[in-house]
């Protein structure tokens, strides 16, 4: 159960975050988007608190001997930069440069009943079903390597 | 503001770690959740959006939730599309390269966060700029 709370508490302040980062906000993402229309820096702000905090927060958590809720740290251990790395990350820019929502931001947008993110939403639970299936059936070269 | 809103998630990404031990990714946690729906972090992945749920309705009933620009219907549906299947191919989006990938130092969080902020700034360019739209 306290894995359930510790959970609950992290999405909270999470979803609080994008909110008051303007992250939720799709019109400001994809101003800070567009080098080349009236640039919007905000998110390089966001981009830099966050990863301040995680840096620092995170060196003093895995000096830790492990987690309190959970028996060990589980840590993505690849190193290896591959195709489908660089292949996903593209579609996943052309969709975030479309509509100005990443999958944190659209859930919150649909979770506030707005239409738009609710469609969103609903065709990026297709992708990931899509992506799952593909995986699946290795219907693609080498399958990849949890990481 | 963006600073502050940054620290939060920032905190959110540390509590995660401390609490449970796991990278916070949005990607992850929502395809953790189609992938493996019988696994034990199957409560604390819906712990976790419960918890996101909490801000998004109240901001939305006090009427402070920011509304997106009109679009087309297909265009959101491609987009969000392109969002999930290509978050899951690369494992990991803003949240799990950009802030938690990036922070470990993860070269493969680099690569991803370089190549999706290249191309999803190419594609605003395009649609802004080239195609004159939005």
């Amino acid at each position: 159960m306290t894995r359930q709370i510790s959970a609950f508490a992290a999405g909270l302040l999470f979803g609080c975050g994008l909110l008051v980062s303007g992250m939720a906000d799709s019109a400001r993402v994809l101003g800070f988007l567009d080098l080349f229309g009236i640039w919007d820096p905000t998110l390089a702000f966001v981009m830099g608190g966050g990863l301040t905090v995680t840096f620092l927060g995170y060196q003093w958590c895995l000096r830790r001997s492990g987690p309190l809720c959970a028996v060990h740290y589980q840590i993505p251990q690849r190193h290896d930069v591959d195709a489908r790395l660089f292949v996903g990350a593209s579609l996943f820019g052309i969709g975030w440069g479309l509509v100005g929502y990443c999958p944190g931001p659209a859930l919150l947008a649909g979770a506030a009943g707005l239409g738009t993110a609710l469609w969103f939403c609903l065709a990026m639970g297709a992708g990931i079903l899509c992506w799952r299936l593909l995986e699946r059936n290795s219907w693609l070269p080498a399958k990849a390597v949890k990481g | 503001m963006g600073l502050a809103g940054g620290a939060l998630i920032g905190a959110a990404a540390v509590l995660l770690m401390l609490a449970n031990g796991r990278i916070m990714g949005i990607a992850g946690i929502v395809g953790g959740l189609a992938q493996e729906p019988r696994s034990t972090d199957t409560a604390w992945r819906l712990a976790f959006l419960a918890g996101m749920a909490v801000p998004a309705v109240i901001a939305s009933a006090l009427g402070l939730f920011p509304v997106p620009a009109q679009m087309g219907l297909g265009m959101v549906l491609v987009a969000g599309f392109l969002v999930g299947f290509g978050s899951r191919m690369a494992n990991g989006c803003t949240s799990g390269h950009g802030i938690c990938g990036l922070a470990r130092l993860s070269p493969r969080s680099l690569a991803a966060v370089a190549t999706f902020m290249a191309v999803a700034g190419v594609t605003v360019f395009v649609i802004r700029h080239v195609l004159g739209g939005v």
